[in-house]
């Protein structure tokens, strides 16, 4: 049902004789889990067609991209506004919590900075199913390398284990500014994967980049961070349509090394 | 629009890129390095759609380190540029071609310093000077104009700055020669920002 999962084998097996106890040693999965929403991986094809090409290990292949796009039922767009930011005190996101479907507000309190762990948070963009989905792929991904290899990912590498995972699903238009620990990385389905200090996406981020861009320096109080970011996804929410309702506010310390969110504000009106 | 140049001197080779990652009308970053090294005397540019860039230019880069690695001596930049090229004109033809341009710039001891330009249809040539983006069109006739062989470093620095409509505030440039490559100083246009 799911392809090649060594737990699966394992559970057919103990169907046959209840006395046998398989405990599945820890692999590395052959292939990606995630076949789902592609026509075909190109893998396939190449290895069907060209049979002596997949014995050659000496080069290994580029990572392969879906065969075509899956195209899009309608035109999404990413109705949101999220933003975050490196200052002294540590990193700061701040998002919207409207939830639109061409035209109608969907949900007025949605969650669009989802944590990851106690040391990473995902602000999202975009659908918010697939938003949700990935949020929770990577969490598994990164917990599965924590158990592997003793060790937390570093943020540097979650964003591009992120960015790798996103790489078959161009065209989903998917973006995330994933940060903390300290520092910050923007990840676009598109395959962008940058390494800043300010990052703002969605619809309203024009509108909050500007706020953004003449409030935010490196010496920040925590207060006045949160009152710029607020400020910034505030206006960003008065000029545009696709975001509104509340401001979540999220802050992570450099020395704490732990998240806090602050109150879910309502913006001034 | 992304930037790229490259000029070949009598014993070094210069090339500058812009600074920007751009997403539709916004700069992402203003700082951004779109030169990957890919051993002591060999530098890639690349610029073209978003991820590809990265993806394609990653993937080069660690396969030059592992010819190195596996055989102790690295790839002269000759041979990396048809590496490279090769890579592009196989993924051409399939259902994800990846669409960047290049410049491969090197420093061989044997044969002294290599530019080479690539594009997304993996063609491949040798040239003395070579651009890539909208800034090409004013910079190539400047250089057809004033490029001598024999052009020292600070003269092709000048004419990095150009009358362009889409204002790049920032280049950054770098020179290799016999000793590897250096950094020199970013050239800002004083305008921007």
């Amino acid at each position: 049902m799911f392809g090649n999962t060594p737990g699966l084998t394992c559970a057919r097996d103990t169907a046959l004789s209840a006395f046998r106890f398989y405990v599945p040693a820890a692999e590395y999965l052959e292939e990606s889990p995630l076949q789902f929403g592609q026509v075909s991986t190109s893998a396939q094809i190449s290895s069907d067609l060209f049979s002596t090409h997949s014995g050659d290990l000496s080069t290994p292949s580029l990572p392969s991209v879906s065969s075509q796009p899956v195209p899009l039922p309608f035109p999404l767009s990413h109705g949101t506004t999220t933003l975050a930011f490196i200052f002294q005190g540590g990193v700061l996101a701040a998002a919207d919590t409207r939830s639109s479907c061409s035209g109608l507000v969907a949900c007025p309190a949605a969650q669009k900075i989802l944590p990851i762990h106690s040391h990473l948070v995902g602000t999202t963009s975009g659908t918010s199913a697939d938003c949700a989905l990935w949020k929770r792929i990577l969490a598994r991904e990164l917990r599965l390398y924590q158990l592997r290899h003793g060790r937390r990912l570093s943020t540097r590498g979650a964003a591009k284990l992120l960015s790798h995972m996103l790489h078959p699903f161009k065209g989903t238009e998917l973006c995330v500014a994933s940060g903390f620990g300290p520092c910050l990385f923007y990840v676009c389905s598109d395959g962008t994967r940058l390494q800043g200090t300010l990052f703002s996406v969605g619809s309203g981020s024009p509108y909050a980049y500007s706020i953004l861009d003449q409030g935010v320096e490196w010496g920040l109080t925590v207060e006045e961070a949160t009152a710029i970011g607020r400020e910034a996804v505030y206006r960003a929410t008065h000029r545009d349509a696709y975001s509104g309702n509340c401001v979540d506010v999220y802050h992570g310390l450099f020395s704490r090394r732990s998240l806090r969110r602050c109150l879910s504000l309502q913006p001034r009106s | 629009m992304e930037y790229l140049i490259g000029i070949q001197g009598p014993d070094f080779v210069l090339v500058a890129a812009d600074n920007v990652a751009a997403s539709s009308i916004i700069q992402m970053k203003h700082d951004y390095d779109k030169m990957f090294k890919l051993s002591e005397k060999i530098l890639l540019l690349c610029v073209g759609e978003a991820g590809d860039t990265v993806q394609f230019a990653e993937y080069i880069q660690k396969n030059v380190q592992l010819y190195k690695m596996r055989n102790g001596y690295e790839l002269s930049p000759s041979a990396a540029a048809n590496f490279t090229r090769k890579n592009l004109a196989d993924y051409l033809r399939s259902r994800t071609p990846y669409h960047v341009n290049l410049l491969l710039a090197g420093y061989d001891d044997a044969d002294g310093p290599g530019l080479f330009y690539m594009d997304h249809l993996s063609s491949l040539a040798k040239a003395p000077f070579a651009a890539h983006g909208y800034g090409a069109y004013l910079t190539l006739s400047i250089l057809d104009r004033y490029y001598k062989p024999g052009t020292n470093t600070t003269v092709l620095q000048i004419l990095l700055t150009l009358r362009f409509i889409l204002n790049l505030p920032s280049f950054s440039v770098r020179v290799i020669d016999k000793n590897g490559i250096q950094e020199l100083q970013k050239v800002t246009v004083g305008a921007a920002k």
